[in-house]
């Protein structure tokens, strides 16, 4: 059985953004980086799999970006992926999710894999689109927003988080692709011997070049901070202050102090 | 211009957000149709042209199906639109149809602009305006961006169906955990977020709750670590509360979180990230550290 997880690199969302100087995405200067948060659960459905299945097992780990990614690749392998795959493309952050799933498909359309995982969005862009659109590029069976996964005789039994907590029960023949939803499983901490074991695993760099075939579809014209709707407050300064200023306004603006 | 609106159905009821749809499209200027996989007995009033296939027979939860029916109807309309709810229902079905089309989706639209659509993005800190470059796009829109348009009618059906093979079957729903704890009727609330650090500070947080004589409430960070039970979830998976006081502790404000509070009478948010999305909707905003800030709050009660 083969299984491929991809994964996205993306800042720290406590970052502050600012727009690039062209306009259309975040500056990346200053920025920490991390794996994409509905990444590591993926990551970890993939791998709890890779041990169910056994030997002769092998999970790929998958991520386009510039050199960067590869700290989000070394990870997904102490976290007990097999081997890694860095498409290298210092412009990935300028193409859309068509692109960027076409890219994906076409590493993935002759490897035969029976399992992709992906997240269900990224935390950046969060389009929520390319996991849906590889598996529509290869013809796999596809669910979306899992928080739960199982796979026993052929059959994959997926639990889709719905509105107001209900969840759907779905079943997927391989070979299947499956976006995972935060909550999903407890993504494991590599421990020091895993991170040890990860740096001899293999990273597989490929030119972007050699994958992409497609045009964008949609373009980004404006990358700024929302518009400020003002009437609210912001308090800031000593902590004493604070909350005797707070206490001032509940007591003005709400019935709730007595 | 021409919009073809796809509503939605959740165990056997047409679900209110469909009118959103409705809202989109009368903010866009143009002509509506609409597709709902539903009943005769349940259809959306309004005065127009509905494709309807039987939800008996089709299901609710059949993408492989919905998307075959959705392509056909577009053979027919010719839509330039093709617009549905960013919701569990539609950022599962739009990028198959958008795929197939090959055509540009611009996903969670939270309104029009200047030569495309706005949309969030860095967890709903910033945002991007987004130009389709094709003819026609499939669109998504955020729950709630849009008015809720009742247009009252009744529409001229045309039934559909189609037939497909599919490798994905739906086998049910699973009810909602049992809610232990009724936010709903709480007069204040008192959530903890992620940016109370552990475990451990969630009785900081309790505290604050008690002392207003109200509940604690969580983010879904929170519930997903394991730190607060699901029953006291706060948004579109958890519960939606309006209660007279709302005071978010270290909650960044994801757009499933603010659906799930923001009419709250009134909203506080303590949080040390001054550009935290929870600052849109926060009466006010008090910029500290959550561990400090509320126990001296706490005292002073």
């Amino acid at each position: 059985m083969k299984i491929l997880v991809c994964i996205k690199q993306v800042p720290d969302m406590e970052s502050r953004f600012k727009p690039a100087a062209s306009g259309v995405w975040y500056d990346e200067s200053d920025l920490a980086w991390r794996m994409n948060e509905y990444d590591e659960y993926a990551v970890e459905q993939a791998v709890q799999l890779r041990e169910q299945l056994g030997e002769g097992c092998e999970l790929t780990v998958l991520s386009i970006g510039p050199d960067r990614v590869g700290e989000a690749i070394k990870k997904a392998l102490a976290m007990g992926c097999d081997r890694g795959v860095h498409v290298q493309d210092d412009a990935a952050a300028t193409k859309d999710p068509w692109q960027i799933a076409g890219i994906i498909a076409a590493y993935a359309k002759d490897q035969g894999y029976d399992f992709i995982f992906t997240g269900m969005q990224s935390q950046d862009r969060g389009s929520a689109q390319v996991g849906v659109t590889v598996a529509e590029d290869l013809g796999y069976a596809c669910a979306t927003t899992l928080v739960g996964f199982a796979f026993a005789d052929g059959t994959v039994t997926a639990r889709r988080e719905l509105e107001g907590g209900i969840k759907g029960i779905v079943k997927l023949t391989t070979p299947a692709l499956v976006t995972c939803q935060l909550g999903l499983n407890i993504p494991r901490y590599p421990t020091l011997p895993n991170i040890m074991k990860a740096k001899k695993k293999e990273i597989q760099a490929i030119a972007v070049a050699e994958l992409l075939k497609e045009e964008a579809l949609a373009a980004t014209v404006s990358f700024h901070p929302p518009a400020k709707k003002g009437g609210g407050i912001v308090l800031e300064g000593e902590m004493g202050t604070l909350v005797d200023q707070l206490m001032g306004i509940l007591k003005e603006k709400t019935t709730v102090l007595r | 211009m021409k919009t073809l609106l796809i509503g939605e159905y959740r165990e056997g009821k047409l679900l209110d957000s469909s009118y959103e749809l409705f809202g989109f499209a009368g903010q866009l200027g143009a002509e509506t149709t609409m597709l709902v996989v539903g009943s005769e007995s349940q259809l959306p009033a309004f005065d127009g042209k509905l494709y309807l296939a039987d939800v008996a027979s089709c299901g609710e939860y059949n993408p492989d199906l919905h998307k075959q029916l959705i392509l056909d109807t577009i053979q027919k309309e010719n839509p330039d639109y093709v617009v549905f709810l960013h919701s569990s229902y539609g950022w599962d079905l739009a990028p198959r149809v958008a795929a197939k089309l090959k055509v540009a989706q611009v996903s969670e639209v939270i309104g029009l602009a200047d030569g495309g659509f706005e949309v969030g993005c860095c967890n709903a800190k910033m945002r991007r305006t987004v130009k389709p470059s094709t003819a026609r796009a499939v669109i998504t829109i955020q729950a709630g961006a849009f008015p809720v348009t009742p247009l009252g009618g009744s529409p001229s059906v045309e039934k559909i169906s189609a037939t497909v093979t599919s490798n994905v079957s739906f086998a049910g729903y699973e009810p909602a955990e049992a809610k232990d704890v009724d936010l709903t009727r709480a007069e204040v609330i008192v959530t903890a977020g992620r940016g109370i650090g552990k475990k451990e500070n969630v009785e900081v947080i309790a505290a604050l709750a008690k002392a207003l004589g109200g509940e604690l409430g969580a983010s879904r960070p929170v519930v997903d670590a394991g730190w607060v039970e699901h029953s006291h979830q706060v948004g579109t998976t958890g519960q939606t509360v309006s209660p007279k006081l709302y005071i978010a502790c270290g909650v960044s404000g994801a757009i499933q979180h603010l659906a799930g509070m923001k009419k709250s009478d009134f909203i506080v948010a303590i949080n040390k990230d001054k550009d935290a999305p929870i600052g849109e909707v926060a009466d006010v905003l008090v910029v500290a550290d959550v561990l400090q800030f509320v126990p001296a709050l706490t005292a002073k009660l």
